[in-house]
């Protein structure tokens, strides 16, 4: 039961397993390697269960007993609720329609910046304009200004244009990319310039040679670059929480704050739904993950050229 | 000369005839030109000048094979005529019409690229309609001829497959219907079997030439390899230092170079080039002689042999040939060694029992190639 693939190892170690006392200490020494993985899934996994486990209790026994590990009975009346009751100050928005803004958000966010980024480096690599790699330079330099810093100026130049509170202002000052355009950069370089001369002698003017030629060459990069953002969309935190006022707007990821919020009186903190709802933020990216995820391998290791 | 003129005066400005000065062997005259490259000039934005005026003409079905040292010119030359490097100075003619300025795709040309280029998310069949797609011809008419070039290349059974599933061979196939279906008037070759093993390189090689015969399409192939260019050309264009070093026919070229770089650069192995002096009737090479060829021009002289020319005889009848090492090729034998302390290779009859002992280098006296001690042309 080795579990190395190379082959130069795999020889030697059955060499070793010629001898018994080896054999020994090469089982003692697989223990150790699945303990110390097996102990890192379980800090890893640990949180996440924790938090699916008390997310099916009442909030009162996690209020009086703390975090559970067991199953609480209550999944289907709390997430039931978490999804579909209307809740939130002005009792118009449910879960439904926060999951459905961030799908919006992730999705608008990574499509945006593939698209932006792609055309960027697609200027950048095959047209020889003045200041061209200059351009390029100023467009990586913006790594350096991440939303963060920018924030008010952002805000004043959306809300001057009336987009508060529209998916055009949520997604808009976010998509365009400097790592994505260095990404799709470096894959053009990489593409032979023979492609693009024979297509010229197949009379493929530029925007032909980019939508026949360029864009399905990059689909694994693009899949990957899509994988990467969507979950980095989905995760926007301070940009949407500043933009939206509306309640109609708000993300999944604000509105496990807004639950939290809600202590009025003597009343326990809704922890069960708060919990459900986390759960929920992390299922539609980690889904994405999993069903892309050889295209996203694929895409960072090799190209199809 | 008339003929020609005659045969091409529909489409060509009537200035050609003043341009018309061919540096080699003129095109047979039974053939209307298809290219000419007139004194271009290719001059980099640094200054570098990789071309440095280039005539050559190219006649209707004729295959002319550019060949060289790498850094010679010849790929610059060949992309200056299919548009993809812009021409400098001096005009380029397809079919009289100039071309300096047109598209790669307006050109009537076809290139079949060292590496084939190939779109590899496309189809066989798709790389092979893509062109003619682009040009806004009927489906039918593609279709149509797709097949006949698919027939033609023998890669039917591959049309529905992609690029990375198939062979070198193939892809070097696919890469020519490509340029078959365009119908063009010239079809470019860029170093296209480099990358092949040895013995599909001979095979393709001689595809090439049929099929170029069998379509009757003019042609230039660019390449490093004088086997290459010995086989498979109608006429070689020699390339030296971006100059046209000679112009001829196969045969011409290996039995009269022009200069001392195409003596060494065509034929393999290459021709031995002595140091010598011409004095009355015998050709002197350091201490010892050998007869002159005939009216040779008194003086210093580079005199070249070719290996397979030079012959062994009994010491003291020609140059000390001193032996050092032996090849053996099979049919052939390489005889390595020093003549009057240059060295020299002889190519030697295998069947005959390896010689020992003393030995000396002699020649036909008109097997001697002589060229200019200086320049390097020939005398």
């Amino acid at each position: 039961m080795t579990v190395t693939t190379d082959p130069a190892l795999a020889a030697s170690w059955s060499r070793a397993a010629a001898s018994a006392g080896a054999r020994r200490r090469r089982s003692r020494v697989q223990l150790y390697h699945h303990a110390v993985l097996i102990l890192g899934v379980l800090l890893m996994m640990a949180p996440l269960v924790v938090a699916f486990a008390s997310s099916t209790y009442d909030p009162v026994v996690i209020h009086s007993e703390g975090l559970q590990l067991g199953y609480g009975g209550e999944f289907a009346s709390t997430y039931g609720a978490v999804l579909f009751d209307r809740g939130g100050f002005t009792g118009e928005v449910t879960g439904v329609r926060m999951l459905w803004n961030s799908v919006i958000l992730g999705m608008g966010f990574a499509v945006g910046k593939i698209v932006i980024s792609m055309l960027a480096a697609y200027a950048i690599v095959y047209f020889r304009f003045p200041l061209g790699s200059l351009a390029f330079w100023i467009i990586f330099s913006t790594l350096l200004l991440p939303l963060e810093v920018r924030i008010l100026p952002s805000y004043e130049v959306v809300q001057s244009m009336g987009l508060l509170n529209t998916y055009t202002g949520l997604i808009l000052p976010l998509i365009a990319s400097a790592t994505g355009t260095f990404f799709f950069r470096q894959f053009f370089k990489s593409v032979p310039d023979e492609l693009l001369e024979a297509a010229r002698i197949d009379g493929a003017g530029p925007v032909r040679f980019f939508i026949d030629i360029l864009v399905p060459l990059s689909k694994t990069m693009m899949a990957a670059i899509f994988i990467i953002m969507f979950v980095v969309g989905w995760n926007q935190y301070l940009w949407p929480a500043l933009m939206t006022t509306d309640e109609g707007m708000f993300t999944i990821v604000r509105g496990i704050r807004q639950i939290l919020q809600v202590w009025i009186g003597a009343n326990i903190p809704d922890y069960n739904k708060a919990l459900a709802m986390a759960i929920l933020a992390m299922v539609p990216p980690a889904l994405i993950v999993l069903i892309f995820q050889r295209a996203f391998v694929k895409g960072l290791v090799e190209s199809e050229k | 000369m008339i003929k020609i003129l005659e045969a091409v005066a529909s489409d060509v400005t009537s200035d050609m005839a003043s341009d018309w000065a061919p540096v080699g062997p003129p095109v047979p005259s039974d053939r209307a030109l298809t290219l000419e490259i007139d004194g271009v000039v290719k001059r980099y934005p640094n200054g570098a000048l990789a071309v440095k005026g280039v005539d050559i003409q190219v006649g209707q079905g004729e295959l002319v094979v550019f060949v060289g040292p790498s850094g010679c010119g010849k790929s610059t030359l060949l992309r200056m005529v299919a548009g993809l490097e812009e021409v400098s100075e001096g005009e380029i003619r397809i079919d009289g019409r100039r071309v300096n300025d047109a598209d790669p795709a307006d050109r009537d040309i076809a290139m079949v690229f060292q590496n084939y280029a190939l779109y590899p998310h496309m189809t066989v069949r798709r790389n092979l309609a893509y062109g003619l797609q682009n040009r806004k011809i009927a489906r039918e008419v593609i279709a149509e001829k797709v097949a006949q070039a698919a027939a033609m290349l023998q890669i039917e059974e591959f049309l529905d497959r992609k690029p990375a599933q198939l062979s070198g061979g193939q892809r070097q196939r696919v890469a020519m219907g490509r340029a078959i279906v365009r119908d063009p008037k010239v079809f470019l070759f860029d170093e296209p079997l480099s990358n092949l093993d040895a013995r599909l390189r001979n095979q393709m090689r001689l595809e090439i030439r049929k099929l170029q015969r069998r379509l009757g399409v003019s042609a230039i192939y660019v390449t490093h390899d004088q086997v290459e260019a010995m086989t498979l050309a109608d006429r070689i264009v020699v390339l030296n230092g971006g100059l046209v070093e000679q112009v001829g026919t196969p045969a011409e070229v290996y039995a009269r170079p022009a200069t001392t770089f195409v003596a060494s650069f065509i034929g393999a192995p290459a021709m031995n080039l002595l140091d010598a002096v011409v004095e009355g009737d015998r050709l002197r090479v350091g201490e010892a002689a050998i007869p002159a060829p005939l009216g040779a021009p008194q003086g210093p002289a580079k005199a070249g042999l070719r290996p397979e020319k030079a012959r062994l005889a009994a010491p003291g009848a020609g140059l000390p040939f001193a032996l050092e090492a032996v090849e053996e090729l099979g049919a052939t034998r390489l005889l390595h060694g020093l003549a009057a302390g240059a060295p020299v290779v002889i190519a030697a009859d295998a069947a005959l029992p390896l010689p020992s002992g003393p030995l000396s280098l002699t020649a036909d006296p008109a097997d001697l190639h002589l060229f200019d001690a200086n320049s390097g042309a020939r005398l």
